[in-house]
């Protein structure tokens, strides 16, 4: 824990220079523009220059992503931000995207660290407004396979700042599991073996992982996006989570379960983070492996409010923690990928390798999480697509 | 009724096997604050010291703790005034509606914490159009506590009667006096009775909480629920837990005297 | 407005005359308007409880009436019956309802059946100095934070936990996570708040009644449902209050010992969480809101609400 200090201590001189560049900006352009809210129909615009910082900022995200050193003194990447841009950083964490979804209906964020499965929902809302990235330097850093994809920008407009990304990957016991899987038929089609061990994320956006299976198992179907899946294939997935349901001993969605889950042998299969094999107390018998069908996975995106009251602030925070110093800190305290090219370099040795950072082959493999939506994710467009309400109510009658 | 010695014993054994499976998942997290396993898993591995270091030097978890008691204080004091006032009125009058009355005190209690969570959410968001707050978790917590004092208070009320406050209104003395040099030091154990619930209904309520609470506002339920979030912080919360566990006998041992002492006056 | 009351012992103690103050003329007009000395007394309680607590409550049903436009999350103010229909004809929700009613009714068993030993214990058999440490006992583990204590019994109920170490030697087994482990967490984080009235209930029956009772012959079985369970009935349903609507709504512990099982409170928190989808959600809080005010009915003509 003590090379946060380190860094903090390492870093502070660049960050001195990046806060007088940002602060001579803000001079030059000091005629403090604000967000251009209220745009009528075409919905909230980026800003085109930074004013000067507020004094405050407002931010909500999943817990881990902005630590202040209350909960730890060791681990803290807000106080810098705080000292360098006299931008006093308030925050709340939440426990599903969903929650974040709902939180930002509250207008009382300037910025959200979103996950795909919320961020266009919280474009189509209006709720976050586009970030214009030439006023964020760091943004050059960020791995190129994270930029403008279809859960941060709108057409081929950039709503946000990649953070880390991660799997969604399947862990299993490996003595009670064997031979080692490499497909998911564990969990599915197999799952009957391990009656009452098996556990699966606890959300609509689960069906994902099933649709990925069947993409692989049934091509029939002829589904191409996970996330685009129309009447019939959403009904063959939630088929195939039915048939599973009867075999789950239960469903996670905060970590801390699944780690005692598979630390007790309660679960010995099922999907799971990598940060949560890291987590698992030493000698405990399991494994993670990417199975051949692929997998989903997250990749974070911070935002901007569209009713932002701090936005100078916001893009200040944005740029702080996409810079491969604080981005190293964050994506390793919570267990991912950065997002920063460079950021490995001040991540302790081997955490980057764990999670496979900037291993783009490795990021093909993943199916990023995204809003469902109506119309097709995959440009089908002979058919209607199911959003995410019915995958809503569809997870709600799987688990029954 | 006479209860014969092996009526006493079985009773006293299965007292004794109640508490026991009270204490027992204390027990456990007792053990675990001092466990080497950071997710809380049976037995310990092994014995550290870290996670107790760790509680005392996190900010955090003071923070939570100080708002926590702001807001549980705040309302606790809300609640005793209204159900006060609420208890003198049903006991002392009848009225058209007081069976209505009655039914509204219990209801915020009766319906599950969920309903009145978003109930109140949308009205502050929506109705009211206020931003949640501090404020607003103390309104949503004062409003489900005034039924223990109520209860506690009408309770009392009931088995006091009138004819000490009568006598004293007949010797001249005005309404506010009789409350306060008669009627009020007979209620005294019952409000604290009362109080005492209140204050312990919403120190650990969490899921009213959750909807009222606006941003930053972190009381110590909603604290320990990150810290479950969080990698590796879970032992933290056992030692809170055990802490909180031990610091309680002050309160409630101080509401025994003074019930105490009322009994031997009486 | 002050009385005198420190005159010397022995000596007759007079009372002075009242002084004429404003307060005073205040106190006299009031004893002389029992009308208006009810509405002060009430109007402060019902200002709050009705402002905020009642129309809270109604603008979340008329809010079942509407809604959502399920993209953009907005809630639209179309009049509809759709919410209330997909609740009444909808299989999943008559299922969570019967599964929930269910738990919460056995929680609330369970923990009556376990309190009614112990309360009768502290309050007739324990000496007073007992009697102040077993309070004490029961109070304790209110403080322990909820979550920690749903956690702990996590850990309890595990197939490595405690409780299969215990039991392992007698041939018994952890019943593993779902709805029995459920039933147990939430009866024993709501045990207290059962253990608490019936104590103080049990605490008012004089124990010259239950001698009285014995000297005319009763047994004690007798003696108990004739004498004893009229007098607490009301102190039982002001537990049973607490612990079959607090498990009413619950969503936390079955999500954490539950397994793969999920409760009305799931379904509720769901949809304002998850689906956004409040209207609905509003629809789904119909069924507890009912199920409560049934219940309170029933308890109601049993006459105990009158004594709670």
């Amino acid at each position: 824990m003590k090379r946060y200090s380190e860094n903090r201590r390492g870093r502070l001189p660049s960050a001195v220079l990046t806060g007088l560049a940002i602060a001579s900006v803000a001079v030059l352009t000091a005629c403090g523009t604000t967000q251009g809210g209220g745009g009528g129909s075409e919905g909230p615009k980026a800003a085109d220059e930074l004013g000067k910082t507020e004094g405050a900022v407002s931010i909500l995200a999943w817990p881990g992503y902005v630590e202040d050193g209350s909960n730890d003194p060791a681990v803290d990447w807000v106080s810098a931000f705080e000292d360098e841009t006299g931008c006093k950083v308030t925050s709340k964490t939440y426990g599903t995207s969903d929650e974040a979804f709902n939180l930002m209906k509250t207008g009382e964020y300037d910025v959200v660290a979103a996950s795909g499965d919320a961020s266009l929902r919280l474009v189509a809302a209006g709720d976050v407004a586009p970030v214009n990235t030439d006023l964020i330097p760091n943004y050059e850093g960020i791995y190129d396979f994270l930029k403008m994809q279809s859960w941060n920008s709108v057409d081929g407009v950039s709503y946000g700042i990649p953070h880390g990304y991660g799997a969604n990957l399947l862990m299993y016991n490996t003595e009670a599991v064997t031979p080692a899987p490499t497909s998911w038929d564990v969990v599915f089609d197999k799952s009957s073996e391990y009656k009452g061990k098996v556990t699966a994320y606890d959300s609509p956006i689960y069906i994902a992982d099933a649709a990925v299976y069947l993409m692989a198992h049934q091509p029939d179907l002829g589904i191409e996006n996970p996330y685009a899946l129309d009447e019939t294939q959403l009904a063959a997935a939630v088929e195939l989570l039915k048939e599973q349901r009867v075999n789950i001993g239960e469903y996670w969605s905060d970590y801390l379960k699944e780690i005692q889950a598979f630390e007790t042998g309660d679960t010995v299969v099922g999907t799971t983070w990598q940060v949560i094999r890291n987590s698992l107390a030493e000698g405990t018998k399991a494994e993670v492996v990417l199975p051949e069908e692929g997998v989903t996975g997250w990749s974070d995106t911070w935002m901007i409010a569209s009713e932002a009251t701090n936005p100078n602030c916001a893009y200040e925070w944005l740029d702080y923690i996409a810079s491969p110093e604080a981005n190293a800190q964050a994506t390793e305290y919570f267990g991912e990928a950065p997002s920063n090219q460079a950021a490995c370099d001040f991540r302790s040795e081997g955490s980057c390798e764990s999670f496979h950072a900037g291993d783009a082959d490795y990021a093909s493999k993943i199916w990023y999480w995204s809003t469902p939506i109506a119309e097709c994710l995959d440009g089908r467009t002979d058919v209607e697509c199911t959003d995410y309400s019915a995958w809503t109510t569809a997870w709600q009658e799987i688990k029954g | 009724m006479r209860l014969s010695r092996a009526a006493r014993g079985i009773l006293g054994g299965l007292t004794v096997l109640v508490l026991a499976g009270i204490y027992l998942p204390l027990f456990v997290v007792f053990v675990n604050s001092f466990s080497t396993s950071t997710s809380l898993s049976w037995p310990p591995p092994g014995f550290t010291l870290e996670w107790w270091a760790k509680a005392f030097r996190s900010e955090g978890a003071l923070d939570a703790l100080v708002t926590s008691v702001q807001i549980a204080s705040v309302s606790t004091l809300i609640a005793l005034v209204l159900g006060t006032l609420i208890s003198l009125a049903l006991q002392r009058y009848s009225f058209f509606g007081r069976e209505a009355v009655s039914l509204l005190v219990i209801l915020p209690i009766a319906l599950p914490g969920i309903i009145t969570g978003i109930a109140l959410n949308n009205a502050f968001r929506t109705i009211l159009g206020v931003q949640l707050s501090i404020y607003t978790v103390i309104v949503a917590h004062a409003t489900f506590c005034i039924v223990t004092v109520f209860n506690n208070v009408i309770a009392r009320l009931r088995r006091l009667g009138t004819s000490i406050e009568d006598a004293s209104a007949d010797l001249g003395a005005g309404l506010w006096t009789t409350f306060r040099l008669i009627t009020f030091p007979q209620l005294r154990s019952a409000l604290f009775a009362g109080g005492l619930l209140a204050f312990a209904l919403s120190f650990d309520e969490i899921i009213v909480t959750t909807f009222t609470a606006g941003a930053g506002v972190k009381t110590l339920p909603l604290w320990i629920l990150d810290n479950l979030f969080r990698p590796n912080q879970a032992p933290v919360v056992n030692v809170i837990a055990v802490v909180l566990v031990i610091v309680s006998i002050i309160p409630i041992y101080i509401a025994q005297r003074i019930a105490g002492a009322e009994k031997i006056v009486r | 407005m002050t009385v005198d009351a420190t005159a010397p012992p022995g000596k007759r103690m007079t009372v002075p005359p009242p002084r004429d103050t404003l307060g005073r003329r205040g106190s006299v007009f009031l004893s002389r308007h029992r009308r208006l000395r009810l509405t002060l007394l009430l109007s402060a309680p019902l200002f709050w409880l009705g402002l905020i607590y009642i129309v809270a409550l109604v603008a979340l049903l008329i809010t079942s009436l509407w809604t959502v436009d399920t993209f953009t999350g907005q809630i639209s103010q179309t009049w509809t019956l759709e919410n209330i229909i997909t609740v009444l004809t909808g299989s999943l929700y008559q299922t969570v309802t019967v599964r929930t009613v269910g738990v919460a009714l056995l929680v609330t068993i369970v923990d009556i059946v376990i309190a009614l030993p112990i309360a009768f214990y502290m309050a007739k058999v324990a000496s007073p100095r007992m009697q102040r440490i077993l309070v004490i006992a029961v109070l304790m583990p209110l403080w322990a934070s909820y979550l920690v204590k749903a956690y702990a019994w996590r850990s309890v109920l595990s197939q490595e936990g405690i409780l299969n170490w215990l039991l392992a030697p007698f041939g018994g087994e952890s019943p593993g996570y779902g709805l029995p482990a459920t039933i147990i967490t939430l009866s024993y984080l709501w045990l207290p708040y059962v253990i608490l009235p019936i104590y103080a209930g049990l605490e008012r029956v004089p124990d010259s009644l239950l001698e009285a009772s014995s000297d005319l012959g009763g047994k004690t079985v007798s003696t108990l449902r004739l004498v004893v369970l009229p007098i607490i009935w009301p102190a039982i349903i002001a537990g049973s209050i607490f612990s079959f609507s607090l498990s009413l709504g619950d969503y936390i512990t079955v999500n954490i010992v539950g397994g793969a099982n999920q409760l009305l409170g799931n379904l509720v928190y769901t949809n304002v969480g998850a689906a956004n989808n409040l209207p609905l959600a509003a629809a789904i809080a119909l069924i507890p809101i009912v199920i409560i005010f049934g219940y309170l009915a029933t308890v109601r003509r049993t006459g105990a609400l009158e004594n709670l």
